[in-house]
């Protein structure tokens, strides 16, 4: 397992570098530096559709792409533009193509037929707030979405998760990579924020090495024909094909996982969250640590695969866990698996395109706090404890943050 | 050494002289499709022009999801499946990264002219220097035959048990006339399968419609009417007949239009080609 301590800024080692590197950031918004790693990843083709909030990254591709002589195609749909992927990537292209929410939904299709047939491919999904047409605001909603399967059948697609946009430009870089490796369609996932907002970064690119393909339609000149399917009505030779996939996502599992953790070693309680989630955690943090809570970050950077060995591990030695996310409550489901009891694991989310502040983090950090020492103190003097009501592994975000609920009643705006 | 129709070779003191083989580019085997259906003639054509025009070494084709889905079995070339109705936007993608490659379509009426309207229809507006292959038999064979866009008024189908009816679920679509209306379609042309000269004439067209894009032009379109014997509730013969009756009545034969490949920009590097002028 990889934590990835080198990935992203700040890696800096003396001061002449960190000079150095002062002077060489530039200010980019969230959805060009992306597209511009793309670039300097070496996309062959970039294919795309407008929707907001991920307009700027078409666009930047739009003049761009074209700049290089390189291929771009404004689609008729997101339909459209997924299947051009699929088109070019089966010739062996390195192809992206970038969404919203809504439109990502309509990529499934093609992201299923692209998993089964070991088509590579980078989605970027730019999260916005649904259901439905929903909002344009940030939103991590698609969580499920984008580690459950997407589309139709039985496959997965690893997720990269950013929390800053210097991040995000190291991780489209990754994403080729994985994609190519795995001869899989991967996807990149950032909540609107991170697509919109302008940070300071380093203008560091990389381009993933070049393979040569033996499956890549180049035409059958010289060697027989190659056939990219996903179709075999012979249950025993379709069963085998998933078996064969099945496999390649347990190697995924294996070697692909990549968390980061943040002042865990003396910590009692964890908050997990990741994207812009995990930006105001790390505030949240700061003030609870001021108090004196003993509280550290454990954020997922692949969503598929989910550290969850290693937040086993952690959750072993902690009083309980807090789940933050921009949504009702998705990635909670996959921390509850992997932590598996061991610890009280409480939520707090908000949803519609609102995100929480660090204060509202911090009181629901101190919710959970107080019922596990309720918890652990009647374990003490109680033998033998009697059943919990109802199991601790399930705080309603209720529980935790009564205020948006007061606020709610109130119809007042925070 | 010589070989008999069936692609098997003959002993070599056969004095008989070989007049019709299996074109080199078809897979030696047979056909899932059903007895009297169309397609094989289709693919046979398809084939023999491949073979005239050198095509099968740089071709990339796209194989669509209803009875032509397994295309790939048949035709020995590079292929990609395409989703439902995708198979423009698919071979859009490879054309815009493989400017050498030649790159066909086969598509069936469901596909091409239902769910796949609007990959169509972007496809020729954009002018995708690709040749399109649409086979329409009015119903969709693969999965029963249902009612397709492309079935006749009053025609029974398994989803249509009284009939088509105007007033319940529309008219038949001519897709092939409303591509011919778009700039960037350089060739668009309509034949069938019904009898020996119709069937001339519609390789006459697909050899037209795959010279456009050797020669560099736009969106090149042949729709070869075809039967489903089993879906029409008919003989081979009796489905023949219709073809030839009512079928080609409400669709007319003939090429729709060819505006010659000089109209065309090239477009050969990555870059969208501009706004095709009208020829």
């Amino acid at each position: 397992m990889k934590s990835d301590r080198e990935i992203g800024l700040g890696a800096c080692q003396t001061a002449e570098e960190l000079e150095a590197s002062r002077r060489s950031r530039v200010l980019m918004k969230g959805n060009e530096a992306i597209a511009e790693a793309a670039v300097q990843a070496g996309c062959d083709a970039y294919f795309g559709y407008p929707i907001t909030p991920q307009c700027e990254l078409l666009e930047w591709m739009a003049r761009r792409m074209l700049e290089l002589g390189r291929v771009f195609v404004q689609a008729e749909s997101e339909l459209g533009a997924i299947n051009m992927a699929l088109g070019a990537a089966a010739t062996g292209a390195r192809v992206m193509v970038s969404s919203s929410s809504p439109g990502v939904s309509l990529m499934a299709e093609a992201m299923s037929y692209m998993a089964g047939s070991g088509t590579p491919m980078v989605l970027v999904n730019i999260m916005r707030a649904g259901p439905g047409l929903g909002g344009i605001g940030p939103s991590q909603s698609d969580y499920f979405q984008a580690t459950k399967g997407h589309g139709h059948g039985d496959y997965r697609v690893p997720v990269l998760a950013p929390d800053s946009i210097g991040e995000a430009m190291e991780l489209t870089a990754t994403a080729f990579e994985l994609a190519e490796r795995y001869r899989t369609p991967v996807m990149l996932v950032a909540d609107g924020i991170l697509g919109q907002a302008m940070e300071p970064v380093e203008l560091r690119f990389r381009t993933p090495e070049r393979h040569a393909f033996d499956w890549a339609l180049t035409g059958a000149a010289g060697r027989p024909a190659r056939i990219i399917k996903s179709i075999d009505l012979d249950p025993e030779v379709l069963e085998k094909r998933n078996l064969a996939l099945q496999h390649k996502y347990r190697e995924i599992a294996r070697h692909e996982v990549r968390w980061e953790g943040w002042q865990l070693e003396d910590a009692e309680f964890a908050i997990v969250a990741y994207g812009t989630a995990a930006r105001v955690a790390r505030s949240a943090i700061a003030k609870a640590r001021e108090k004196g809570i003993k509280v550290g970050l454990f954020r997922p950077i692949t969503l598929w695969p989910f550290p969850e060995r290693e937040l086993a591990r952690l959750s072993r030695r902690l009083h309980g866990i807090l789940t933050v996310e921009l949504s009702s409550g998705q990635m909670v489901e996959d921390v509850r698996l992997a932590v598996e009891g061991r610890c009280p694991v409480g939520f707090h989310g908000r949803m519609g395109g609102m995100v929480p502040t660090p204060d509202e983090v911090l009181g629901a950090l101190k919710a959970l706090r107080a019922r596990t020492e309720r918890t652990r103190s009647a374990e003490h003097h109680a033998a033998p404890a009697p059943p919990p009501s109802r199991p601790l592994a399930t705080y309603e975000s209720s529980d935790v943050a009564p205020w948006v609920h007061e606020r709610a009643r109130r119809g007042g705006r925070r | 050494m010589t070989l008999n129709t069936l692609g098997q070779a003959t002993p070599a003191a056969s004095s008989a002289r070989l007049v019709y083989h299996r074109p080199d580019v078809l897979r030696d085997r047979s056909t899932h499709y059903c007895p009297g259906c169309g397609h094989g003639i289709v693919h046979r054509l398809l084939a023999e022009v491949m073979m005239e025009l050198d095509l099968p070494a740089h071709t990339i084709a796209v194989a669509p999801v209803g009875c032509a889905v397994f295309a790939y079995d048949y035709l020995n070339v590079d292929f990609v499946e395409a989703p439902h109705g995708r198979a423009p936007a698919v071979a859009t993608g490879i054309r815009r990264v493989r400017p050498e490659a030649f790159v066909l379509t086969y598509q069936g009426d469901g596909d091409l002219a239902a769910i796949g309207t609007a990959e169509i229809v972007h496809a020729a507006a954009r002018g995708e220097r690709i040749t399109a292959i649409f086979v329409n038999n009015g119903i969709y064979g693969m999965t029963g035959g249902q009612m397709a866009p492309t079935t006749l008024l009053g025609q029974r189908t398994t989803s249509s048990p009284s009939g088509r009816d105007a007033a319940l679920m529309g008219y038949p679509i001519r897709i092939t006339e409303m591509l011919a209306q778009l700039p960037g379609v350089t060739y668009a042309a309509r034949g069938t399968v019904a009898d020996v000269a119709s069937i001339g004439k519609l390789k006459a067209m697909i050899k037209r419609a795959c010279q456009v894009q050797i020669d560099g032009g736009g969106f090149a379109l042949v729709e070869a009417l075809s039967n489903c014997p089993v879906g029409w509730g008919m003989t081979a013969e009796e489905s023949m007949d219709h073809l030839k009756g009512p079928v080609v009545e409400a669709f007319p034969v003939g090429v729709i239009v060819d505006r010659g490949t000089s109209a065309m920009p090239a477009a050969d590097t990555g870059c969208p080609a501009p706004a095709h002028p009208e020829a």
